[in-house]
């Protein structure tokens, strides 16, 4: 791995060196390295591009890295993994995608992720997206994860998108079992000419199931961003989704939520929110000392973390 | 430390005619004073410290901090020049917690006081660093908040408007305690704007605005019997 992986391997995944517990790295389209446990394991697929990634029922307090990292400016990549998880786990997996586009053409990947979450699993989620490189090829990524999670299940999903994507169109879709419940965070910051489609969709079809679907985003200069999402109650149930998103320049923002009940003890409420930063908010914060461009900055980030 | 000459705000109206909200006001305060202003609702007493502050820009006249003219100084130049402004209505934020703002205002000094901040303002830092400064915390805590970061600053000046609007009884017997503190210790200068007479009341000296001009001014004992009699009041009817 060069010094450019590495940087993406921190940003995506956090990580300084290879993971402890299962990983599986993905270096410019092809296996960098990988380690399995006793409980998790790691498959090449052999009909497509992709892995299959199964974890034992009842496994605890491991975690799965599958950071893709991208740094040949051109390269187009597509992956299909699939997530088995047993009943009674309770696992962490960070998936992630880091491209630096050194040159002047399109870099690109595409991940669909599909998960089988067992009975009274917990997985917590956690999917980062960065682009860097001083080249004027776009980096575009266009990730879909769907998820079907059996009673009593439980996933967590954080998606985070900060840096360097000049195009994304994102889509999520999940379907939940009886008391299943899913929980999505996202937080999306585009500048430049970015784009940023983000599509949520969540079947709550078994009884006593839940979700909350949280995104907050900033888009500044000419940036545009557009996030839909659709909760259907298909049973008693509770969903809740909001978006929260910071305007600024000239960029534009759309917020499409979507609820629909079909069953009469479906629960659901939608809220978003658009609008600039409060006049007072950089105020307050001149008043402590802070130039107002310091003050804008703090603001973003504080909404973002 | 500051002074104010012959300093004027004037806002245009929506009929495109001009109204006058401070009219030529001359004013000094000296070092590790305790001041109050107070007046009658609109009487342009909030207006007076945002001048001082940098937030609105004077007219006309001139603003000067230790001799230096600060009147085209932006608010950032004058806050670290040592002017502290506590809001009216303290604003909140989505995603900065209590320790990220009191971290701002306190620079270096944080990790020493960031328990003692709170706790002068009456509030548990374990319970509260890590809050997000937005809807969930009610106007009193927030209130009692602003003033905390205004004591982590600890700035030469430190500008009160209204600290006693919008908080509850409880707060408000606290509030009186912190300011007596921040009396007894006189280490800086401190002006507050406020009605109360408990507030006026520990006061060094009063200031009466009217109509955007200094009506009376000196020590509490002079001008605050007067003040009390209400109705017979020469300086000040809020009817």
């Amino acid at each position: 791995m060069d010094e450019i992986q590495k940087t993406l391997l921190e940003q995506v995944a956090g990580l300084h060196e290879v993971p402890a517990g299962a990983y599986n790295i993905r270096a410019n389209g092809g296996l960098d390295s990988r380690n399995t446990t006793a409980n998790i394991d790691i498959v090449t697929k052999e009909d497509q591009p992709g892995i299959d990634i199964i974890i034992k029922p009842g496994t605890k307090k491991e975690s799965v890295h599958i950071p893709v990292l991208l740094s040949q400016s051109g390269l187009q990549d597509m992956v299909y993994n699939d997530f088995y998880i047993g009943d009674d786990c309770d696992v962490v997996i960070v998936a992630g995608c880091g491209i630096h586009n050194g040159g002047n053409k399109l870099t690109k990947h595409d991940g669909i992720h599909t998960f089988h979450i067992g009975k009274n699993a917990h997985i917590k989620y956690v999917e980062k997206h960065y682009g860097s490189g001083e080249g004027t090829g776009e980096n575009v990524m266009n990730p879909q994860t769907i998820v079907y999670i059996e009673d009593g299940g439980f996933m967590e999903m954080e998606t985070v998108q900060i840096r360097g994507i000049d195009s994304t169109e994102r889509v999520t879709k999940a379907k939940l079992g009886a008391n299943a419940r899913i929980v999505i965070t996202e937080k999306i910051m585009t500048h430049g000419r970015q784009y940023a489609k983000t599509e949520f969709e969540v079947d709550m079809d078994g009884e006593g199931s839940s979700t909350n679907v949280i995104s907050r985003s900033v888009a500044k200069d000419d940036s545009s961003q557009l996030f839909v999402s659709k909760i259907n109650g298909n049973n008693k149930c509770a969903g809740h989704t909001e978006c929260d998103a910071i305007i600024m320049d000239r960029a534009h923002i759309s917020a499409v939520p979507e609820i629909t009940a079909n069953d009469l003890e479906a629960e659901l409420i939608h809220e978003a929110a658009i609008g600039k930063i409060a006049g007072e908010q950089i105020v307050k914060l001149m008043t402590l000392g802070l130039t107002e461009d310091e003050a804008e900055e703090q603001i973003v980030n504080g909404f973002l973390k | 430390m500051l002074e104010l000459q012959n300093i004027s705000f004037s806002v245009t109206e929506e009929n495109g005619g001009t109204k006058d909200i401070i009219k030529d006001l001359s004013l000094k305060i000296d070092d590790k004073k305790f001041v109050v202003i107070t007046g009658p609702n609109g009487s342009g007493k909030s207006t007076l410290a945002k001048l001082i502050a940098g937030i609105e820009q004077v007219t006309a006249g001139k603003i000067f901090y230790n001799g230096e003219d600060i009147t085209d100084k932006s608010i950032t130049e004058r806050a670290k020049l040592g002017i502290s402004f506590a809001f009216q209505q303290p604003v909140r934020f989505k995603g900065i917690k209590v320790k990220d703002l009191l971290k701002l205002a306190a620079g270096e000094n944080f990790k020493k006081g960031a328990c003692d901040y709170l706790g002068e303002v009456g509030l548990c830092a374990r319970d509260y660093l890590n809050r997000d400064i937005d809807g969930s915390l009610s106007g009193g805590e927030l209130k009692r908040i602003e003033i905390a970061t205004i004591i982590a600053r600890n700035m030469p000046l430190s500008i009160f408007d209204e600290p006693e609007a919008g908080i509850d009884l409880w707060s408000f017997k606290n509030l009186i305690k912190v300011f007596e503190k921040l009396h007894r210790e006189q280490e800086n200068s401190i002006m507050i704007i406020s009605h109360q007479e408990r507030i006026l009341n520990i006061a060094d000296e009063i200031i009466v605005i009217a109509a955007g001009k200094i009506k009376a001014t000196g020590k509490k004992e002079d001008i605050l019997p007067e003040l009390l009699e209400g109705t017979s009041c020469r300086f000040y009817n809020e009817d």
